[in-house]
């Protein structure tokens, strides 16, 4: 059984974001790049699956420009066995990202698809329940915990009011939170392995994919700043101001 | 133009998130009809009859539709389309399990988590955890929203003279069933529409710890919430995390107790109206947004809070 995971090249979680002067996005000349955070635990879960033996291969998906390529061997430097790059110099929206990933399901065949549930840059969280619902495939969401069986998987989702046990067949496409597992480092052995890894190259056009965009940015902005309050001496002050000064108590 | 909203509801109650999307929806357009799909949803009929700014209400009864399956309701949101200009939902983990299925099967591209309408066509949202603010225009000829429910007023339930409408509709699926939802209930306020949130971190050490928090929610009638962190360490449930990944909470006063501030934390309660931080470290990010902070340990602080408030009540009564 084959199982696709797909990754993404964001700002790292680290970094504060900084909004350009012309409002035309956000700075990313020189900024440090990462995988995508809940992208990371797609992949685990899926080396941990093929560690358990039921699955055999892990494929590694990403779409972006050419340094998209570094993001997919660090998939390979955690343990996945090749790679597969959409290269694309424009931004993707999530749908035709789905539809890109669907060309790519084609050829690949697999049994389960693990994504992050979102991408930290534009929080759209849409892209698994698109290629789900464009497959025709079960959807499991918000994924805290994965428990394959032989023809279907029980599957723990995180939702707003606690958690939800859901049972799918498969295929199935996942989307993966940040609690399901801990991602693991690459060792230096497995970077100098995952450079002889093989890496796939499509673009949108040969598959056949028209990515036009269909939502157009008009400008960013820095949302409105807090300003800096006060520090206070002790729990009477705090109190005291927050009941005759803020008047929330 | 004519609007669809989904209803959020458990079968029985009406979810305040939806009286939010009929709020963004009347900033449209004034013809409003809300889906309702479920089992048994009389009374959530009945609220939303009550709703002045909803014209009809489109109600898909059928004991199948119990839980909200995205396989299963997408379809008949699909189905419905074609009559309206705008599908809206909230950005609830509800609205973003289905939304984005009937966006692709009705090949649109869709805008998610507003917070501000500029026109039909033209939203503001959030972007890199609320670091950004994006205005975008979507040039499909028919919008699929989410909106966040904390940036919409609630509409009041009252004067309205809705009828409803009730569809039979058939979607079978056998690929993804239900098997049990574990929530936890609490006497609380609900972390996402409570006036007052009192949140811990990973400061506050262990499970046992969040009873100094509670001990204060009850005395404040405050919703708790937690730091990723907090609910990483297992000190408390998923349903309680205020952040990107989280919840977005906008209340009258957030108290983050033993929370150092990472951006992502910062992205789901930095709108609040007052914020209060208590923390040991004097340089955590948290006190940069702080209308108030305090510097101490929280095992001292927590308890004098307790019997501060506890005096303010003796005096009030």
């Amino acid at each position: 059984m084959k199982i696709l995971v797909t990754v993404k090249r964001v700002i790292d979680y680290n970094v504060q974001i900084r909004v350009k002067a012309d409002g035309s996005g956000v700075e990313t000349d020189n900024v440090k790049m990462s995988m995508n955070p809940p992208d990371e635990n797609a992949v685990e879960e899926a080396l941990r699956i093929k560690e358990s033996g039921k699955a055999d291969e892990v494929v590694v998906v990403s779409i972006g420009e050419d340094k998209a390529q570094e993001t997919i061997r660090t998939a390979l430097a955690m343990g996945a066995d090749r790679g597969i790059h959409v290269k694309a110099s424009q931004e993707i929206e999530p749908l035709s990202v789905a539809k890109i990933l669907e060309k790519i399901v084609e050829k690949e065949n697999p049994k389960i698809i693990l994504m992050g549930k979102q991408a930290i840059d534009d929080d759209s969280n849409q892209t698994g329940q698109m290629l789900s619902a464009k497959l025709g495939w079960a959807q499991g969401t918000f994924v805290s915990k994965i428990d394959l069986q032989d023809e279907s998987v029980i599957i723990t989702r995180e939702i707003d009011e606690g958690l939800e046990k859901i049972k799918t067949s498969l295929p199935v496409v996942a989307t993966c939170d940040l609690r399901l597992n801990e991602p693991r480092y690459a060792s230096l052995p497995n970077i100098m392995k995952a450079k002889k890894k093989p890496i796939d190259n499509y673009t949108p056009e040969t598959l056949g994919v028209d990515v036009s965009l269909r939502i157009k940015q008009l400008k960013v902005e820095e949302p409105p700043k807090r300003t800096k309050g006060i520090m206070v001496a002790d729990v009477a002050e705090l109190v005291h101001k927050l009941k005759h000064e803020a008047k929330v108590i | 133009m004519s609007i669809l909203v989904l209803a959020e509801h458990n079968n029985k109650e009406l979810k305040s998130a939806t009286l939010s999307a009929i709020t963004a929806a009347s900033q449209i357009d004034e013809s409003i009809e809300v889906l309702v799909i479920g089992s048994e949803c009389d009374e959530v009929n009945n609220k939303l009859k009550n709703i002045k700014l909803v014209k009809k209400i489109i109600a898909v009864d059928n004991s199948k539709y119990i839980n909200p399956i995205a396989e299963l309701i997408s379809p008949i949101i699909v189905s419905l389309a074609g009559n309206y200009t705008h599908i809206i939902a909230p950005a609830s983990t509800f609205g973003k399990n289905i939304m984005p299925r009937v966006a692709i099967l009705l090949d649109v591209a869709q805008v998610s988590d507003i917070i501000k309408i500029e026109s039909p066509d033209t939203f503001v949202r959030p972007i890199y955890a609320g670091n950004a603010l994006a205005t975008i225009q979507s040039s499909d000829t028919k919008k699929i929203i989410t909106i966040r429910p904390t940036s919409f007023d609630p509409a009041s339930i009252e004067g309205g003279v809705a009828e409803v409408e009730k569809l039979e509709f058939n979607s079978d699926i056998s690929c993804t069933e239900f098997i049990n939802r574990d929530e936890n209930k609490s006497d609380r306020p609900e972390l996402g529409t409570a006036r007052i949130v009192i949140s811990g971190g990973r400061g506050l050490g262990s499970s046992e710890n969040f009873a100094l928090l509670n001990d204060i929610a009850d005395k404040l009638n405050a919703a708790v919430g937690a730091s990723r962190a907090a609910v990483d360490a297992g000190y408390i449930s998923n349903d309680s995390q205020v952040g990107q990944t989280g919840k977005v909470v906008v209340p009258d006063l957030y108290i983050a107790v033993g929370i150092s501030g990472a951006i992502q934390h910062l992205a789901g309660m930095k709108e609040s109206k007052i914020i209060v931080a208590i923390n040991k470290d004097e340089e955590a990010p948290i006190f940069n947004v702080a209308d108030y902070g305090l510097h101490g340990d929280l095992f001292d602080i927590l308890p004098q809070l307790s019997s501060e408030l506890d005096k303010l009540n003796t005096i009030q009564n």
